[in-house]
């Protein structure tokens, strides 16, 4: 059926509200009585990551064991997008009772079919225990605290799969306003004024990229949408196309409406299976509605859009970078000016959003640019996603006000670090960022305060690091990435980068000198100015923070010779200590032969030999070999 | 492989799958894609086939081909076994991981099998950083291999297991 004007669009939204209706309900005390009679929905999370472990079989078996209890009238089964409580998973949410469970397995279906749906009690040992308090909640649990969903709304609320659901929950509202009550100049201006910017790294100010590619005269203008999310550790676009994709698709539509754009690409990763999936699903569905193509909700605009695959390269997430790919060339990037407002694809205006930005544009034009500036801080508005992952309690996805501090998201929202060990350092913006130390946990992140602290925003990525991990050799392991994915068009990327990484090298193996650290520090002074785009102007970051902030690391591992976290194994020294009994177990595994001594007594390690292999340390039986 | 004469029916798959887009040379990337889940790999005659297809300079295709790191050029296994080598993984072990991997399999990274059953890559993140450390067998994600044991388990179940490996198609 498509929809040929705002009434039609309203009367699906009317009529499709009841599906919806059910999951409205914020309900804090579980299974009411009230509750008990109405139908249930339960959400399984098909992010993927739990996708991974196995919730579809989950989703399958509990259909299976609802019908032959005889309640599939009374309670639906429904695969969502990501909840973002990623550590945790499979999640499932039973609604209205308000009932999270959590890392459920398929064993675990026939008790909750049993306990929870026929006996009307809480299944207890699936509900989320807090590492901290050691306290049980099956609802309101401390990871939601201190959010604030505006990009992931939709993202577990709604099936992605269904159209009908996003219409229900006030999807395609936003475009019905744009092409109706609004000229694309208002649009733009009320962008402009909501003060977003840019959540792919750049923090360029959306609404201005937006008009500057409407001012170039052409008869045909682009609108892409950038998911190459190329950033190691950053999932928050996958999950979004993953869990409300027609978000995505209304934001390309306002946004080609505002500049004059009639034809939209999304560039999205080949590694990303689901998330393409869902995004055709989504396509076909807007196509079958009448919105997407000819004349869209009976008004003169006409848009389409088609989906392009990358091919696994970091530097296409910049955007000329991307354009070339798109165009079917190697992902080179150019020099700007022209930037591809000007001259984009095929020499057309162009404007390149990424997916999360895109995901902040319906809410900004239903709720005013007001409601989304008064979020935020003074010249950083809204929320931001991060992807909380690494050493820290919940690894997931959490969106929060810019302007939070880090203490904030790593110690309340993700609940502190493993095992109880110490915070060290949260990488952000990935391998063009930078480590932040303890002492800066207390700074409000926004786009301004994390450049100043030597880091930067990036797409969102934040990997939290303890005391067991190398900050040298942290540094090293992202200077590994670049110079794998620099494309090697300018000299300063493509040589400089490869210094870097010997130099680390070098001073990993122990094999460093002092006068490393100045060579560093001017190399990196010099990349950062001399590359043409922003990988390489960014490259250095890791390694420029990195001795900022734990100088004493690099001159353990020059002047020591040390690893003071014991990572870098060349400098590990193995030692067998009184504890030996010499049972002659670690002498029988190592491979270099160099632990010698006799039955009985306390054996020694050849040092010149050793090969820091570690093996000897894991075959005993005593504990009796350290290493530091 | 595609010496063959029985490749001819790949070929003309390929050709009509070029025939069915309405750009040609703007989809070198797309068609490289669907020669690669075709073929397996995108050696000299393929890249060759397509150029002349598109009537553009092999070189331009090969341009292409070595730039990307997804397309590749040698023949792999039957599997493809990817480390995850994403930030998130690397700080939960991810070395150790590819380290064990690799003494199973008893190839490096970016190696095949002898008995052509299994080819070792690294990918950068799949974004299943939950389930850190992870790895991929055919596009199917295993998470959370602290333990050999598991990694042993999950190679055996694709050693007896006969089924054909799948590239991502388009």
């Amino acid at each position: 059926m498509k929809l040929k004007n705002t009434d039609e669009l309203n009367a699906l939204k009317i009529q499709n509200l009841v599906l919806l209706e059910n999951r409205r309900v914020p309900n804090n005390s579980a299974n009411t009585s009230e509750s008990q009679d109405r139908p249930r929905h339960v959400m399984v999370c098909g992010g993927t990551g739990c996708h991974a472990s196995n919730s579809p079989e989950i989703a399958k078996l509990l259909i299976q064991e609802l019908q032959r209890r005889g309640l599939s009238d009374k309670v639906q089964v429904l695969q969502t997008g990501c909840f973002g409580f990623c550590e945790k998973g499979p999640i499932l949410e039973i609604h209205p009772d308000n009932v999270l469970y959590v890392e459920v397995s398929t064993e675990d279906v026939a008790d909750i079919v049993e306990e929870h749906f026929i006996q009307g009690k809480l299944v207890e040992r699936l509900l989320y225990i807090d590492p901290n308090t050691e306290k049980r909640f099956a609802s309101d649990l401390p990871f939601y605290h201190s959010q604030l969903r505006i990009a992931l709304r939709n993202c577990s609320y709604i099936a992605p799969e269904d159209i009908r659901e996003y219409i229900a929950a006030d999807g395609y509202q936003a475009l019905s306003k744009v092409l109706f009550n609004m000229s694309p100049t208002s649009v733009i201006e009320e962008i402009k004024k909501s003060g977003l910017r840019g959540r792919g790294g750049g923090g360029f100010p959306t609404g201005t990229k937006w008009e500057l590619t409407r001012q170039n005269e052409a008869k045909q203008r682009y609108i892409i949408c950038n998911a190459d999310e190329g950033d190691p550790g950053a999932f928050m676009d996958r999950s979004i196309l993953e869990g409300d994709p027609h978000s995505v698709l209304e934001a390309m539509l306002i946004a080609g409406s505002s500049i004059g754009a009639s034809h939209g690409f999304i560039y999205i990763r080949a590694e990303y299976p689901l998330a393409i999936h869902r995004l055709e699903i989504a396509i076909k569905q807007a196509r079958q509605y009448g919105l997407l193509g000819e004349k869209i909700l009976g008004s003169e605009f006409c848009f389409d859009v088609e989906i392009k695959y990358g091919a696994g390269a970091f530097v296409c997430g910049e955007e000329t970078a991307l354009i070339h790919s798109i165009e079917g060339t190697r992902g080179e990037p150019s020099v700007k000016p022209p930037f591809p407002a000007q001259q984009g694809l095929w020499g057309k205006p162009t404007c390149v959003n990424n997916v999360e930005t895109l995901a902040n544009i319906p809410p900004i034009i239903l709720k005013g640019a007001d409601w989304y500036a008064g979020i935020g801080t003074e010249k950083s508005k809204g929320t931001k996603v991060f992807a909380l992952a690494g050493k820290v309690n919940n690894v997931g996805l959490v969106e929060v006000p810019m302007g939070t501090t880090l203490r904030k998201i790593i110690f309340d929202i993700g609940g502190g670090i493993k095992r109880h060990k110490s915070f060290k350092a949260a990488q952000t913006g990935g391998p063009s960022g930078g480590c932040i130390p303890a002492k800066h946990l207390d700074t409000p992140i926004d786009y301004e305060s994390l450049i100043a602290i030597g880091s930067m925003m990036g797409s969102g990525g934040l990997i939290v690091m303890d005391e067991g991990d190398c900050m040298v050799n942290i540094a090293k392991f992202f200077l590994e990435f670049t110079v794998d994915e620099s494309c090697g068009r300018c000299t300063a990327c493509r040589v400089g980068t490869k210094r870097l990484h010997e130099i680390l090298t070098k001073i990993t193996e122990g094999k460093g000198a002092l006068d490393d650290l100045d060579k560093l520090e001017k190399l990196c002074k010099t990349i950062k100015v001399s590359s043409l785009c922003g990988l390489g102007q960014s490259a250095p970051n890791p390694i420029l923070s990195t001795i900022e902030y734990f100088r004493d690391e690099y001159l353990a591992h020059i002047v020591d010779k040390t690893c003071p976290a014991g990572v870098c194994k060349s400098l590990l020294r193995y030692h067998i200590t009184d504890k030996c009994k010499g049972c002659t177990l670690c002498a029988k595994h190592c491979p270099a032969g160099c632990i010698t001594g006799s039955t009985k007594d306390r054996h020694i390690i050849d040092q010149e030999r050793c090969l820091k292999c570690g093996a000897c340390m894991e075959k005993c039986h005593f504990g009796a070999i350290s290493h530091h | 492989m595609c010496d063959n004469p029985s490749t001819d029916h790949l070929f003309q798959q390929l050709d009509d799958y070029i025939d069915s887009l309405p750009y040609k040379k703007e989809d070198l990337i797309v068609i490289l894609h669907q020669a690669q889940a075709l073929f397996g790999y995108l050696p000299d005659k393929v890249q060759w086939h397509i150029a002349q297809k598109l009537d553009i300079p092999s070189a331009k295709v090969y341009g292409v081909v070595s730039f990307y790191s997804f397309f590749t050029m040698k023949p792999r296994g039957k599997h493809v076994a990817n480390v995850c080598m994403g930030t998130a993984c690397f700080v939960r072990g991810s070395e150790k991981l590819q380290a064990e991997v690799e003494k199973q399999l008893g190839i490096k990274t970016g190696q095949t099998t002898t008995d052509h059953l299994f080819s070792l890559d690294s990918v950068r993140c799949i974004g299943a950083c939950g389930l850190a450390p992870v790895m991929t067998v055919d596009g199917k994600v295993y998470g959370r291999l602290n333990d050999p044991k598991e990694v042993e388990h999950i190679l055996a179940t694709y050693e007896t297991e006969n089924q054909i490996s799948e590239t991502v198609v388009h």
